[in-house]
C-alpha cells in the first residue's frame, strides 16, 4: 500500500480532559478543562461556582451579628480567621475599641487558625503528591486544635467566637496551660511532618522548579500571603499594617526566592512555627480584664445583669434580634488570613443591615493564574499546583 | 502617603475625593478610568500596583445605578486606594484588563453577579452562577430566594429546574425602631 504525502502530514489535535469536579485532588469541586498535548498542559480553564452559596446576597439581609457565621463557612479550614476581619471591618464603621484581653484572644486564636490551616495545606498537599502519612500526623493535631476552639465557644469548626465588640466568652479555667503543653510538643510533630518531607528525594523532585512564580508576576495577578511571599516580596499584613497586638510581639516572616512550590511548603512550614512564637508571646502578655466592649450599644449585658434587670433582659433580645445600627460609612478591612489577604469591603447605610459586604478571598486570585501556572507542566503538576495554592472552594466560591 | 495623594491628584482627572476612617477614595468618571488606573500604577511616587478586589455596588434608587470599585494596594509605600466609578443600567465600564491582568476574573463576577458590561473584555462569561443561570443574583431588585429552583425528577430521571414554589414566604423583619 502506498500512502500519499499528504496523508501522512497529519496534524495532530490537542486532546481536551475534564478534571473534576469530583476529583480527590482538586481540593472540593474545582472543574479544571485541561487542554493536553500529550502529558503536557497546554491550557487550564478553571470553572468555579460549583459551591456558590451566595454569601454576599444572604449577608444583605442579616444584621450585623447575624452575618457573622457566614464567615466561618466561607474558608471552612480557617474560620476565625475571616471572624477576626468580618469583627475588625464592623468595629471600623462603629468606631468601637476593643479590650486589651479581647485583642491578646484574638491574635492567640488567630494564630491557632494560622496552624489549623497550614496543617491541612501541607498534609494535604503530601498526600496529593503522594506522601500520606504527614496527612494522618497533621490531622491528630488538628484535632488537638479543634479542641481549644470546642472549649472556648462550644464548636469545634463554625465556633463564631470572635464577634465586633470582642469575643464572645472568657477562656475556660486551665486554657492557656494546655495551649502552653501543645506548644511544647508541637514542634516535635513538625520536625516529624519536616524529616518525612523537607530532605525526601521524590517530594523534593516533584515541588521544586514547579509552579515558578516570579515576584513581578506575582504582584500582577493580586497574589498574597504566602504565594506572595514565596516568590521573595517581603508582605505582611500583620507587619507591615499592623492590627490588634501584633506590632507588640516579635516575629519574623518567611521569605522564599524561587517562588516555586518547594518554597512555599518551606514557607508554610516556618509560618506554623512562628505561629507558636505568636502564641507563647499572648501567653506572657495576656492580661485580666473584660473580653467585650464597655460599649453597650455593640454589646450584649452579661447573664448576671439580665436576671436582676428589666432593662438588660430588654436590651439583650432588642440586641439579638434587632441589632445595632450604624451610620454611613464604607470600610476595605484586611487581615492576613492563612491564606492570604481576606478583605472584607462593607458599606453601611443607617440600617441594622450592611448594604453590601463585598468578600475579597485571596484564594480567588490564586486560582486565577493557575492557567499561567500550570502552562507547559506535567498533568501531574496540575495537581501540585492547586495544592500549594491552598484552594478551599469556600472561600473561592462564596 | 495622604498627603502625596493630595499633591498628586491635581494630575488626575477625577471628580470627587472622599475619606472614610482615613481611607482615601477617589471617584473617576467612566472614560477617564483606564488613564486613573494606569498613572496610579506606574506613578513612581504612587505604585499601586497591586489590584486587591474589584466589587460592584448596587445603588437602587440612584440615578447612577451601579458603582465599580478598585482597591489598590502599593506594596512600595504600603498604603492602599480606593477608585470607583458610577454608571447607570445602560453604559458599560472598559475593561481594565490591559492594566491589571487579575482584573479578569473580578470583572467576570461582576458582570454575573450585577450585569455591568466591561467593553473589551477578553472572556466575559458567567463565573460563580450555574451554566445557564439567568438574572443577576447580587442586584437589589432580585429576590434572595430567587426565581427557580434546581431538584431531582425522580420520573425523568434528571435534573430539572422549575419556578420557585414557596410555602411560606421568605420573611423580612424591618423594625421601625424607636429604640436606637
Amino acid at each position: 500500500m502506498i500512502f500519499k504525502k499528504k496523508e501522512l502530514n497529519k496534524e495532530l489535535k490537542n486532546f481536551t480532559i475534564n478534571f473534576g469536579p469530583q476529583h480527590p485532588a482538586a481540593h472540593g469541586v474545582l472543574r479544571l478543562i485541561l487542554e493536553l498535548d500529550g502529558e503536557v498542559v497546554e491550557r487550564a480553564d478553571p470553572h468555579i461556582g460549583l459551591l456558590h452559596r451566595g454569601t454576599e446576597k444572604l449577608i444583605e439581609y442579616k444584621t450585623y451579628l447575624q452575618a457573622l457565621p457566614y464567615f466561618d463557612r466561607l474558608d471552612y479550614v480557617s474560620m476565625m480567621a475571616q471572624e477576626h476581619t468580618y469583627s475588625l471591618a464592623v468595629e471600623k464603621l462603629a468606631n468601637i475599641k476593643i479590650p486589651r484581653r479581647a485583642q491578646i484572644i484574638r491574635v492567640l486564636f488567630a494564630e491557632i487558625t494560622r496552624i489549623l490551616n497550614h496543617l491541612l495545606a501541607v498534609g494535604c498537599h503530601a498526600m496529593d503528591v503522594g506522601a500520606m502519612t504527614p496527612f494522618l500526623w497533621a490531622f491528630e493535631e488538628r484535632e488537638k486544635l479543634m479542641e481549644f476552639y470546642e472549649r472556648v465557644s462550644g464548636a469545634r469548626m463554625h465556633s463564631a467566637y470572635i464577634r465586633p465588640g470582642g469575643v464572645s466568652l472568657d477562656l475556660p479555667c486551665g486554657f492557656l496551660d494546655d495551649v502552653y503543653l501543645f506548644l511544647d510538643q508541637f514542634n516535635y510533630r513538625l520536625d516529624e511532618i519536616e524529616e518525612m518531607l523537607t530532605n525526601s528525594r521524590i517530594w523534593k523532585e516533584r515541588l521544586i522548579d514547579i509552579g515558578v512564580v516570579s515576584s513581578k508576576k506575582a504582584v500582577n495577578w493580586g497574589f498574597s500571603g504566602v504565594m506572595l511571599r514565596g516568590s521573595g516580596l517581603t508582605w505582611d499584613l500583620r507587619k507591615n499594617q499592623p492590627y490588634e497586638v501584633y506590632s507588640e510581639i516579635d516575629f519574623s516572616i518567611p521569605v522564599g526566592n524561587n517562588g516555586d512550590c518547594y518554597d512555599r511548603y518551606l514557607i508554610r512550614v516556618e509560618e506554623m512555627r512562628q505561629s507558636l512564637k505568636i502564641i507563647k508571646a499572648c501567653l506572657n502578655l495576656i492580661n485580666k480584664g473584660p473580653i467585650k466592649s464597655y460599649n453597650y450599644r455593640f454589646n450584649s449585658p452579661s447573664r448576671n445583669e439580665i436576671k436582676h434587670s428589666m432593662e438588660s433582659l430588654i436590651h439583650h433580645f432588642k440586641f439579638f434580634t434587632e441589632g445595632y445600627i450604624l451610620s454611613s460609612n464604607e470600610t476595605y478591612t484586611a487581615t492576613e488570613a492563612p491564606k492570604g489577604e481576606f478583605g472584607i469591603y462593607l458599606i453601611s447605610n443607617n440600617t441594622e443591615k450592611p448594604y453590601r459586604c463585598k468578600i475579597k478571598a485571596p484564594g480567588f486570585s490564586h486560582l486565577q493564574a493557575l492557567n499561567e501556572m500550570s502552562k507547559g507542566h506535567m498533568i501531574a503538576d496540575v495537581v501540585t499546583i492547586i495544592g500549594t495554592q491552598d484552594i478551599v472552594f469556600g472561600e473561592v466560591d462564596r | 502617603m495622604q498627603i502625596k495623594i493630595k499633591s498628586l491628584i491635581k494630575t488626575i482627572p477625577f471628580l470627587v475625593y472622599q475619606e472614610f476612617n482615613n481611607e482615601v477614595c477617589l471617584i473617576v468618571s467612566n472614560n477617564t478610568l483606564l488613564f486613573v488606573l494606569h498613572f496610579l500604577k506606574w506613578h513612581i511616587g504612587l505604585q499601586y500596583n497591586l489590584l486587591s478586589c474589584i466589587s460592584g455596588v448596587d445603588f437602587l434608587t440612584k440615578n447612577y445605578r451601579f458603582s465599580v470599585v478598585y482597591d489598590l494596594l502599593s506594596l512600595t509605600y504600603c498604603s492602599r486606594l480606593r477608585v470607583k466609578v458610577f454608571i447607570n443600567e445602560i453604559t458599560s465600564v472598559p475593561s481594565s484588563v490591559n492594566v491589571f491582568i487579575n482584573a479578569n476574573w473580578w470583572e467576570r463576577e461582576i458582570w454575573d453577579l450585577y450585569g455591568v458590561y466591561f467593553d473589551k473584555h477578553p472572556d466575559l462569561r458567567r463565573i460563580l452562577t450555574d451554566y445557564g443561570f439567568e438574572g443577576h443574583p447580587l442586584r437589589k431588585d432580585f429576590p434572595l430566594s430567587g426565581f427557580v429552583e434546581v431538584k431531582y425528577d425522580d420520573n425523568k430521571k434528571r435534573i430539572v429546574v422549575e419556578p420557585l414554589e414557596l410555602t411560606q414566604e421568605s420573611r423580612s423583619f424591618n423594625f421601625e425602631s424607636p429604640w436606637l
